[in-house]
This record gives structure tokens, C-alpha cells and sequence, in this order.
């Protein structure tokens, strides 16, 4: 075929001008590289945020004591919170709910065998490990017997496991918080980084009633900072924030008119804004870096046109000796495609490199997909045969006898 | 002269016109004549009476104005640019006074090239252009490339990129125009023999009577057109 044997030709012709085919892959190399890097970050973004929203757990609502205000839920220095753990039973109790949990955060330092650590400290009920969708690692969670109890029990994530219990099995020890004892009866699967790029691993979960009681000794008995409430599915979250509404101002007896003195937040939509938001920064980065693509197939084009009037003289050679037009055309087309696929091999190496060295020395999540790489070998091809193609037809397109007397 | 019926290059009343700042210039003004197969044609003529422009138009690198011109009973002005150039390919092999290789290949690359646009595989057309080469007796420097041969070798392996697909006919301008007259002598030698043995139709550019001297036949141009048109009595050779 003669195809074939045109690339035969066309690595002949651009290994004899090494350093200027270097030069002309260079534009399409760092296109390439740019595309794969830019997508790499965007997708590891992608793919931390889609991981965080995962982790978070699905369908959820927050409901948080105090009025609604631009930055969030307001309340007043120093008053109570509205919701109550009566609240969190009449949340779950409606239809389209699955599970609520009511929740005091705080921190706390923990002590085991001469060891401390601080961490995030929840007070809350079975329906935690619910709503946030929270697999065991080892042990079980804490039932709601122990809720009613005060019982001095505890879960505890990867991060407390590991810094304080190291290789040690941490199941039934007894650590102290804030002096008071408590046996660890579970450890939570790990989980990574939420969304606000926190370990979510790094808490420790106990009763709410021993967290008011035992750790925090705050009078607020039966109160909760917030709720977490997970609705029966993606559809059912419209009516269960608005029955949530209802129900809330129903037991807080607050009228037409007044001010709601509690924020029900749709956590899942925020989440997903959130990811649209990265999808289209991944997209914006793409984009920039296959503007570097577009210069690199004008170099292409460029080198091509001065090869074509070089080689005007061989031109006409190949023709009186029975090159076809067509024959002609594809030699020239076959060199830009070569050079531009040459470039996005490398390119490509250097891209995933790149991204390789990203990961390694800033700390980015990265992914390299297929999807990318098949992307850029695509866009390396067109934007040979695109800017390939004029340079190629002027060739093709030279009179015979013209192109012999050409010096 | 005319051996069989049919001729096998026929050309009636041809005329070329250049476009030229000062209007149109008629390099050939009516030229008319037929070549049959298995003739050894000698073209002379003062520089610039069109011999070129008449080369050309044979070996199908060119189109005339007007006129018409059947090779092989088949009408060339009626052809596409992809007929002509199967043409070029098959029928006709065509030999430069610059020699016209391509100086990157060796001379086996540059052979082989014809037979690569004759859609043959890379395993024989190699053979074949060696078989060539070796012909012409460059089968040792196959692997040179042009500026390392010298210009006779340089002529041989143009002959040999002429004759690479068995054309029927080959057309030369000034074949001799830069070679010694020893080396003129070679070249002329193995042409003659091509059109003894082989019965390949031979035309030839030359501006020098000893080379003409190896054709049978001599046509002179003058300004465009055909002044002479003789047989030569075979002596030389
Ligand atoms: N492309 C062209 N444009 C204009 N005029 C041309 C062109 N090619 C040839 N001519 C003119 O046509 C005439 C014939 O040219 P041609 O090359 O056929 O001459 P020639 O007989 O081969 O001469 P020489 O013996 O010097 O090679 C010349 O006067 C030349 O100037
Ligand atoms: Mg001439």
C-alpha cells in the first residue's frame, strides 16, 4: 500500500530535520501535556468532591437551632438552643424520613495510657450512623438504650483509633474525656476528607444525654445544637423539608407571620452545587489548556507550508514520476499527522508525569482517566489532519512542470 | 520509417503559448509528427525553439494550448491529472539534464520510487530496483545517496528510476547536457542498447551531433517549430 510506505516517507523527511521537528512537536507536547494535566486536577477535584458527598451521606437535611440569617443559622449569645430531642423524634417520625439525629458538637481532649489527642466530639443516637451512612470498622455502635442510660460509651474514628490506640485493639478500653471514663465499644470505617476539606475520621461519638451530662456539663438537657435528618429518597426531599417546616413550627408554635427560630438546610443540594461548581472548573481548565492544543496545530501548520515550498522541487520529482495528486496530498497530510501524533505521544507522558509530580509534591488529588487520554490522542489527530490538510493540498495542488524548475 | 500502422506518439498541429508579461509568447507554433514504437529519436535546435516545451507535452508533464495528441491511440488532452500521472508511472520514463533525484535517498530509495506510486510492496520493489540498478551497472553503489556518486553514476541512476516500471518509452532532455564526453559516450551506449534489445522508443534532447548521432531519426526545431525532419544512416554506435 502506498499509504504504508508514505509513512515510511514522511519519517525519513522528518528525520532529516530533527531539531526542526522537535520544535514543531514542542507546541503540540505541551498542549497535550497542559489538556492531560488540567484534566488530571480537574477530575481529582471531581472525584474528591464526588468522594465527599458520598461520604457525607445521601438525601440529607440539616436543621439547625435559630433563625434563618444570610450566613447561615443565628442564635442569640447565650440562649439555648430551639430544637429539642422531641423535635428529632417527631422528624423521624414523618413519612418520607428515614432517620434523625439529634447532635451536640463540641471537642474534648482525650487521654488513653499517657497518650492525649483533641478531637470533635458528637453527642447523638444510633440514628447518626444512619443518616451519615456510617459503616463499623470494628465493634458497634451504641444503641438507644445507652442514649436513655447516659451510658459511658464511645465510637471513635480512624484518626482518634490511630493516634490514640496505635496497633492496639482500642474495643473495650476506657479512655477519659475531660476526666471521665468511657469505654470505647466501636470504631467507625474511615471515611476521608468532607467537602470543607476536614478529616472526617478525626471524632468521637458518644450519647447525647452523656455528652450534655458527662463532658460537656452543660444544662442544655434535652436540647440539640442541630438535627441531621435523611429523607426516603432524592424525590421525597422537596415534601420532607416542608413537612420538617411544618412540624417544627407546629411544636414551636410559632404563627403566621413570626419568625421561624430554626434553619432547615438541604445539605445534598448544597453538596451538588458544590460539585457543579468543580465540574465547571475542570471544564474552564480543559478548555485553556486546549487553547495551547490549537497554537500547537498552527505551528504544525505553519512548519508544514515552509516544508511545502522547500520541497517544492521534489514535488514536482514525485509527480514525473507518477505521484498522483492524491498521492502527494497524503504524503504531507501523513507528515502533520505524524508530527502531531509524535507530539502527543510525548506530550502525554509528560502530561501524566506531570500530574504524577503534582500528587507527589503539592498534595492534589489527581486523576488520569481514559477518558482524557483518548480525548487528547482524538484532538492530536484532528488537529493534524485540520492544519495538516492546507499545507497538503497546496502541495498536492502544484503544476508539475512549475514544481521541477523551482530551485 | 513508420514500421507498423499505428504510431505509437502522434501530434497534430500542437502549439504551446506562455503567458508572459508582454502577452502571450507561442513557444511551439504548430508542431505535427508521429513517433512509432521501437524508434530512436534525436530533437536539435538553436536554445529556446521549443524542445522543452515539447518534451513536456510528450512526456505528459505539460498540456498543449491547442492541438491534439494521442499516445498510443489514446487521447492525452482528454485525460484526468491521475490518468496522466499513471501515465508518467507505466508508459513513460523521463530523463532530466539535472538528473532530478532526490538527494535524501540512495540511489536504490530513489529507483524504488516509481515502483512505490506503481502501488508496489516495499519487499519487491527493493528487488526490482536493485535488478534495475544493477543493469546500469550501480548494483554495488545502491546504498549511496546522489551527492556521493558522480555525475554519470548520477545520470545511470536516473535511467534506472526511468526504466524502474518497464515504461515503453522514455523521453530524455540534454541526458548528456552535464556529463564528459567519455561518460556521454556510456550513457549514449546503453541507450542505444535499450532500443536495440528491448525495442524501448527512445526520444532525446541534444544540442551535440556525435549524441544525435546514435538516433535514427533527427528532427530540428526552430523557433517553435519543426524545420527538419530526417533518418540518419546508421554508422556511429
Ligand atoms: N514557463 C514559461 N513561461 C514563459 N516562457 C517560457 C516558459 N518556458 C519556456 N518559455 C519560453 O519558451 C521558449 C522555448 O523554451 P524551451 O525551454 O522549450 O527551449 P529549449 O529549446 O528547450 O531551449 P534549451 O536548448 O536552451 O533548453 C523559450 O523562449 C522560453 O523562454
Ligand atoms: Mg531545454
Amino acid at each position: 500500500m502506498i499509504i504504508a510506505s508514505l509513512f515510511e516517507t514522511a519519517w525519513h523527511a522528518l528525520t532529516t530535520h530533527r531539531m526542526r521537528s522537535f520544535l514543531t512537536m514542542l507546541g503540540m507536547m505541551i498542549g497535550v501535556a497542559a489538556v492531560i494535566l488540567m484534566l488530571a486536577i480537574g477530575q481529582g477535584a471531581q472525584a474528591m468532591v464526588r468522594g465527599a458527598i458520598e461520604s457525607m451521606g445521601s438525601n440529607l437535611f440539616i436543621v439547625m437551632s435559630g433563625a434563618t440569617t444570610s450566613g447561615g443559622a443565628r442564635v442569640a449569645m447565650g440562649s439555648a438552643p430551639s430544637l429539642t430531642f422531641a423535635d428529632a423524634d417527631a422528624i423521624r417520625d414523618l413519612p418520607d424520613i428515614v432517620a434523625a439525629a439529634p447532635m451536640s458538637p463540641g471537642s474534648a481532649q482525650l487521654i488513653y495510657a499517657g497518650l492525649n489527642w483533641s478531637t470533635s466530639v458528637f453527642g447523638s443516637t444510633p440514628d447518626y450512623a444512619i443518616v451519615r451512612n456510617w459503616p463499623m470498622a470494628s465493634g458497634g455502635f451504641f444503641s438507644e438504650a445507652d442514649v436513655r442510660s447516659g451510658a459511658r460509651v464511645a465510637v471513635i474514628g480512624q484518626v482518634v483509633a490511630r493516634e490514640l490506640f496505635g496497633d492496639e485493639d482500642p474495643i473495650g478500653k476506657i479512655i477519659r474525656i475531660r476526666q471521665a471514663p468511657f469505654e470505647v465499644i466501636g470504631v467507625l470505617a474511615a471515611k476521608g476528607q468532607s467537602l470543607d476539606g476536614r478529616d472526617q475520621d478525626d471524632l468521637l461519638v458518644v450519647p447525647i444525654s452523656s455528652a450534655q451530662q458527662k463532658i460537656f456539663s452543660s444544662s442544655l438537657r434535652n436540647r440539640a445544637r442541630f438535627i441531621m435528618a435523611q429523607a426516603t429518597s432524592e424525590k421525597t426531599m422537596d415534601a420532607a423539608e416542608s413537612a420538617i417546616n411544618e412540624v417544627l413550627r407546629n411544636r414551636h408554635r410559632i404563627g403566621v407571620g413570626q419568625e421561624d427560630d430554626f434553619t432547615v438546610r438541604n445539605l445534598t443540594a448544597i453538596a451538588e452545587t458544590a460539585a457543579s461548581t468543580t465540574r465547571v472548573m475542570s471544564l474552564l481548565l480543559g478548555a485553556i489548556a486546549a487553547i495551547s492544543l490549537v497554537v500547537g496545530g498552527i505551528g504544525i501548520m505553519n512548519i508544514m507550508l515552509v516544508s511545502v515550498t522547500e520541497r517544492t522541487r521534489e514535488i514536482g520529482i514525485r509527480m514525473a514520476i507518477g505521484a498522483r495528486r492524491r498521492d502527494v496530498l497524503w504524503q504531507f497530510l501523513i507528515e502533520a499527522l505524524t508530527l502531531s501524533l509524535i507530539g502527543c505521544a510525548i506530550g502525554l507522558a509528560l502530561g501524566i508525569g506531570g500530574a504524577w509530580l503534582v500528587e507527589r509534591l503539592a498534595g492534589l488529588p489527581v486523576a488520569v482517566t481514559p477518558a482524557s487520554v483518548l480525548m487528547a490522542v482524538g484532538v492530536s489527530f484532528l488537529i493534524g489532519v485540520f492544519f495538516g490538510f492546507y499545507p497538503a493540498r497546496r502541495a498536492a495542488g502544484l503544476d508539475p512542470i512549475e514544481a521541477l524548475r523551482s530551485q | 520509417m513508420a514500421e507498423s500502422g499505428k504510431p505509437l506518439i502522434e501530434v497534430v498541429d500542437i502549439e504551446k503559448d506562455y503567458p508572459t508579461g508582454a502577452g502571450v509568447f507561442q513557444a511551439l507554433r504548430g508542431v505535427s509528427l508521429s513517433i512509432a514504437a521501437g524508434e530512436f529519436v534525436a530533437i536539435m535546435g538553436a536554445s529556446g525553439s521549443g524542445k522543452s516545451t515539447f518534451m513536456n507535452l510528450l512526456g505528459c508533464l505539460d498540456r498543449p494550448t491547442r492541438g491534439s495528441y494521442h499516445l498510443d491511440g489514446k487521447d492525452v488532452s482528454r485525460m484526468t491529472s491521475d490518468q496522466l500521472a499513471a501515465l508518467r508511472n507505466r508508459e513513460i520514463g523521463f530523463v532530466f539534464q539535472g538528473f532530478n533525484l532526490l538527494p535524501k535517498l540512495t540511489a536504490l530509495d530513489n529507483v524504488a520510487l516509481p515502483l512505490m506510486y506503481a502501488g508496489m510492496g516495499r519487499e519487491a520493489r527493493r528487488r526490482q530496483a536493485q535488478a534495475t540498478l544493477d543493469r546500469v551497472g550501480l548494483g554495488e553503489r545502491s546504498h549511496h545517496t546522489p551527492l556521493q556518486l558522480s555525475g554519470g553514476q548520477q545520470q545511470r541512476v536516473a535511467i534506472a528510476r526511468a526504466l524502474a516500471t518497464r515504461p515503453r518509452i522514455i523521453f530524455a532532455d540534454e541526458p548528456t547536457g552535464n556529463l564528459d564526453s567519455e561518460t556521454s559516450r556510456q550513457v549514449m551506449g546503453f541507450f542505444s542498447q535499450l532500443n536495440r534489445e528491448e525495442g524501448i522508443t527512445l526520444v532525446l534532447v541534444t544540442h551535440e551531433a556525435d549524441i544525435a548521432a546514435y538516433a535514427r531519426r533527427r528532427i530540428r526545431f526552430q523557433d517553435g517549430r519543426v524545420v527538419e525532419d530526417v533518418a540518419i544512416e546508421a554508422a556511429a554506435a
